[in-house]
């Protein structure tokens, strides 16, 4: 089966939807690669880094085209201007074609693709499921977003990010306000954190918060209790009272962070509007706003998508290019998903299009011509994906804890108390002082070994061992009878024994701190 | 010599050996506790030579010989064997006990019509009972933990039945010592001697290796209980007041091990590890750890240590088996030297004695202040680049954590697989005392560096050693 991998024609797409590590991938699952000449050039992959592994070179667009029977694509097909053709005619009659297709906007261009009898699978309709993680194309190139959406901050704000002590004097760190903890928001928290600033992140979603915690960000909360999850790892639009107070945080906030970069988007609407013009007014000279959701009308007020703008003194950045501007990982990245979704569907030797297949059914727009988008909605597709970089932790569980039996302590406490009683009554007047001083000794020693530092438990031991030798008293008391006599033989021996232990015991003892120096 | 004297003398040693123990609290101050114990016995012991003993003959060559024996054990013991010893001298003061006991018996009239009798009788029983079962158990831990006997707890058919037998046994043989006139009671307490000793054989031996440092602290609470059993019956305080001491902290020992396997200090004692286990290695069979597991070299293991920026080593018994405490230490100064910051992690239970880790990393002259415990350590691992586990497999198991199916789920262990890479030392892929399987070895950031400790730890440190002189000669 023929792949085809034509060069990216939207302007500034630097992109290309496989590098040449991928198209070897691609060959070993059996299909034969063909590239557009420079395909690569904008992700400074060469043609010969490509004919190296395998894949043939072919000059111009109209025939690489015409002789694919797949096609794989970064961005959905558009008018050429230089041949003066949309590339959706330039796709065979009956062929495949896998790229982002965003079916939802682009409904012209599912009619023109139709036309053509096409089967068309788009990467940014894979359902967000377990299995399909690895084909999700739109948390790479989130992922790759955030990070480069703190990049691109970092070369506008003329500050350090990390507080530094110089010989000269101290550099404060800088405060990264991130909103919205998506993959993209999660991804702009690392970047951020490991520049060394202080990063504060605000989601609606509480689930989010211990992945925020767990990259090193505070997370931030409104008074107001309501759940934002929407379906698929995705936010909701929130209550008006919500909405108020959110906008209250972001506008105290926004006067004490440099950084804020806005990740907010809710499915199929336009960004909510998150920082307003006062806001951005109310920001220090020189802060900088990175709006990763530009491309959707923006989540600030003064965002124009794909511009640069400055308003009193803030950058307000609305590339929505950012993937395209980390060109060669984010080739790598989408290669790879497109790689495991040709994978899944049989490789080159028995690729077939499975309708019941959970991630193609969510993918598939155009099946052989026919409009198979949206999708019938059944089991319901939640399970966001893994956060980026996912520590690998098991969770801990409490331990069970011990059962406290408060009657039975009571009832072995009167038991314990009711046996003394009687042993007072009957026992003689030294047995009960011994027991005295052997009851108020137990406790002295049990308070006195509490103190003990754990290190020190052998040494312990052994000085423990070296004193309970004092049996050897017992031994002197009655030695002193004839020297045959069982009992001074047995006491001899005794004495004897506890010798061994209370030298063996200081000796060693004194051998073994010795040793503990710091 | 003035009674009252005597007395004061007594209170006095009991006073310098509750500061002996207090001075174990801190590094710095456990030299002056262990002069105070000394200073202590001598007073003891002089004062008691002077005030109630009258032939000097017997005594004298008893304690020549006692010292003799003494010292030299102790000049000559081995730190990766001091359990050993600890073990064998509980066994002294067990048997002492018992002859003490039955010397207190012989020598005295018993007088059964009056309570004082009854009492000194029953005292002399219990004395002798618990210097038995103390004795026996003694030296079968010494034989465990020196490897003459299998480390295998030997789990009789019915042994909770046999213990209460042997128990109750002793028991009867008590009431028949008791009835019995004039010094006719020798044959039952004699008899009692033998079963308690075979009930101290039978406790031992149930229980595995992994469980011996609460086998020996407890053992060493028992030695205290039998000294306090000989105070009673010589109606002596300082005898009761020292082997109340040592008793409690035999007692705080276990219970602390205990609590660091979280396990109740009964299951320790009658349940062998794992005992009731029949069923659940079947339950467990669906979660067995899966995955690859990945091996390390020795140099790659050096690379790794080298460029790191902290690393903390795990030392476990294998290390103490395998005598690499001394290339450990070598190991973690020379990565000093390169700015690396090295800490020791030293679980509760890691070794066969409480505390025993931190003796031998001291003996290799680890400075104190870099061996730290679980607690003070556990949340550093997150932080950590590089942990070094040697010799160690249940106390840095997640599964304690997470698996609740595990015997030994709930555990508190070093939580090493934080950490950004874990290397594990170890002989194969053999469970750890506990029989359990270690998900660790099969994470993503485990290595395993298969083979003898030593060598292995003589292997990095020679492969460190190369790197460091080559770097100095650029």
């Amino acid at each position: 089966m023929k792949i085809g991998i034509p060069k990216e024609i939207r302007p500034g797409e630097r992109r290309v939807a496989a590098t040449p590590d991928t198209v070897s991938r691609l060959i070993k699952l059996g299909f034969e690669v063909q590239v557009e000449s420079q395909a690569g050039a904008g992700a400074s992959f060469s043609d010969a880094d490509y004919t190296s592994l395998g894949a043939t070179i072919v000059p111009a667009a109209r025939q690489l085209w015409g002789q694919s029977e797949l096609v794989l694509k970064v961005q959905p097909p558009e008018q050429n201007l230089e041949l003066g053709v949309h590339e959706a005619e330039l796709l065979p009659e009956g062929a495949t074609l896998v790229s982002f297709i965003w079916p939802a906007k682009n409904g012209e261009l599912v009619e023109r693709l139709a036309a053509r009898r096409a089967t068309v699978l788009a990467m940014d309709q894979v359902p967000r499921i377990t299995r399909a993680q690895k084909m999700d194309a739109l948390s790479s190139m989130a992922n790759i977003a955030g990070y480069r959406a703190v990049i691109e901050a970092a070369s506008f704000y003329g500050r350090f990010f990390t507080g530094q002590m110089t010989a000269a004097g101290k550099v404060p760190p800088a405060k990264v306000l991130v909103i919205g903890a998506g993959v993209a928001g999660l991804a702009a928290i690392g970047a951020a954190r490991s520049l060394g600033a202080i990063v504060r992140a605000f989601d609606t979603r509480s689930e989010v918060r211990e992945q925020i915690q767990s990259m090193g960000a505070e997370f931030l909360e409104v008074s107001i209790k309501e759940e934002g999850a929407g379906g698929g790892g995705y936010a909701k639009t929130m209550s008006p009272e919500f909405i108020a107070a959110e906008m209250a945080l972001f506008a105290k906030q926004a006067k004490e962070v440099d950084i804020i970069i806005t990740t907010a988007l809710v499915p199929s609407k336009a960004a909510p509007l998150l920082i307003t013009e006062e806001m951005v007014s109310s920001m220090r000279q020189g802060s900088v706003i990175v709006d990763l959701a530009a491309e959707a009308g923006g989540n600030c007020a003064l965002t124009r998508p794909g511009e640069v703008v400055t308003h009193d003194g803030v950058t307000v950045i609305g590339y929505v290019d950012l993937p395209s501007r980390l060109a060669p990982t984010a080739s790598q990245l989408y290669g790879s998903n497109l790689t495991h979704l040709l994978a899944d569907m049989g490789g080159a030797k028995s690729f077939h299009v499975d309708l019941e297949d959970a991630v193609v059914r969510g993918a598939i727009v155009l099946h052989e011509g026919k409009l198979t988008w949206p999708p019938p909605k059944s089991a319901p597709m939640h399970a966001p994906p893994a956060p980026p970089t996912k520590s690998v932790a098991p969770p801990a569980p409490e331990p069970p804890k011990p059962v406290a039996h408060p009657l039975r302590d009571a009832l072995l406490a009167a038991i314990a108390l009711g046996l003394l009683a009687l042993l007072g009554t009957v026992a003689p007047k030294e047995f009960v002082s011994h027991l005295t001083v052997f009851v108020l000794a137990c406790f002295v020693g049990w308070q006195v070994v509490w103190n003990v530092t754990p290190a020190l438990h052998t040494p312990l031991m052994s000085v423990t061992n070296a004193i309970s030798g004092i049996i050897l008293v017992g031994g002197m008391l009655q030695i002193s009878g004839p020297i045959s006599s069982p009992v001074t033989l047995l006491s001899a021996a005794a004495v004897l024994l506890a010798t061994i232990n209370i030298s063996g015991g200081f000796w060693v003892t004194t051998r073994m701190l010795r040793m503990f120096q710091r | 010599m003035p009674e009252s004297l005597t007395t004061i003398a007594y209170l006095v040693a009991g006073v310098l050996f509750i500061l002996s123990l207090g001075g174990l609290s801190t590094q710095k101050t456990a030299r002056r506790g262990n002069a105070y114990g000394i200073a202590g016995m001598l007073l003891a012991l002089g004062i008691t030579a002077a005030g109630h003993v009258h032939s000097y003959g017997a005594l004298a060559i008893a304690v020549a010989v006692g010292s003799l024996i003494g010292t030299v054990l102790a000049m000559r013991v081995e730190m990766t064997s001091m359990p050993e010893l600890v073990a064998v001298l509980h066994s002294f003061v067990g048997l002492a006990a018992v002859f003490v006991g039955i010397a207190s018996y012989l020598g005295s009239t018993p007088d059964m019509a009056h309570a004082e009798g009854v009492i000194h009788a029953v005292e002399v029983f219990v004395g002798v009972f618990v210097g038995a079962l103390t004795f026996t158990g003694s030296v079968v831990a010494f034989g465990k933990l020196k490897g003459v006997l299998r480390s295998k707890p030997l789990l009789l058919p019915g042994r909770h039945a046999l213990n209460l037998l042997l128990l109750l046994l002793a028991v009867g043989l008590g009431a028949r010592f008791l009835s019995a006139a004039e010094h006719d009671g020798l044959s039952s307490l004699l008899i009692m001697t033998g079963v308690a000793g075979i009930l101290g054989v039978h406790l031992v031996l149930a229980i595995g290796g992994a469980d011996m440092p609460v086998v020996v602290s407890m053992l060493n609470s028992y030695s205290g209980w039998a000294a306090a059993a000989a105070g009673f019956m010589l109606e002596n305080d300082l005898l009761i007041i020292t082997g109340a001491l040592v008793g409690s902290s035999g007692a705080i020992l276990s219970y602390i091990m205990c609590r660091a396997m979280n396990r109740s200090f009964w299951s320790v004692i009658f349940g062998g590890f794992g005992a009731d286990e029949g069923a659940a290695p079947a339950k467990r069979a669906g979660s067995e750890p899966q995955g690859e597991v990945t091996s390390i070299s020795a140099g790659e293991t050096a690379a790794l240590l080298r460029d790191a920026k902290q690393v903390v080593i795990v030392p476990g018994y294998g290390m103490a088996v395998a005598h690499a405490q001394y290339p450990v230490y070598e190991i973690a100064s020379l990565l000093q030297k390169h700015g690396v910051k090295v800490r020791f992690a030293i679980h509760p239970v890691a070794g066969r004695l409480p505390g025993h880790m931190n003796v031998l990393l001291a003996e290799a002259k680890v400075p104190y202040d870099i061996v730290l415990e679980m607690e003070e350590i556990n949340e550093d691992f997150p932080e950590t680049d590089v942990v070094l586990v040697i010799g160690a497999n249940d106390i840095v198991n997640p599964g304690a954590l997470s698996d609740s199916s595990s015997p030994i789920y709930g555990m508190p262990v070093l939580e090493v697989w934080k950490s950004k890479a874990t290397v594990v030392m170890k002989r194969s892929m053999a469970s750890g005392y506990a029989g359990v399987e270690n998900p660790l070895f099969f994470l993503e950031n485990s290595k395993m560096l298969f083979g003898d400790a030593k060598k292995n730890v003589d292997a990095i440190l020679t492969e460190l050693r190369s790197t460091a002189s080559s770097a100095a000669a650029e």
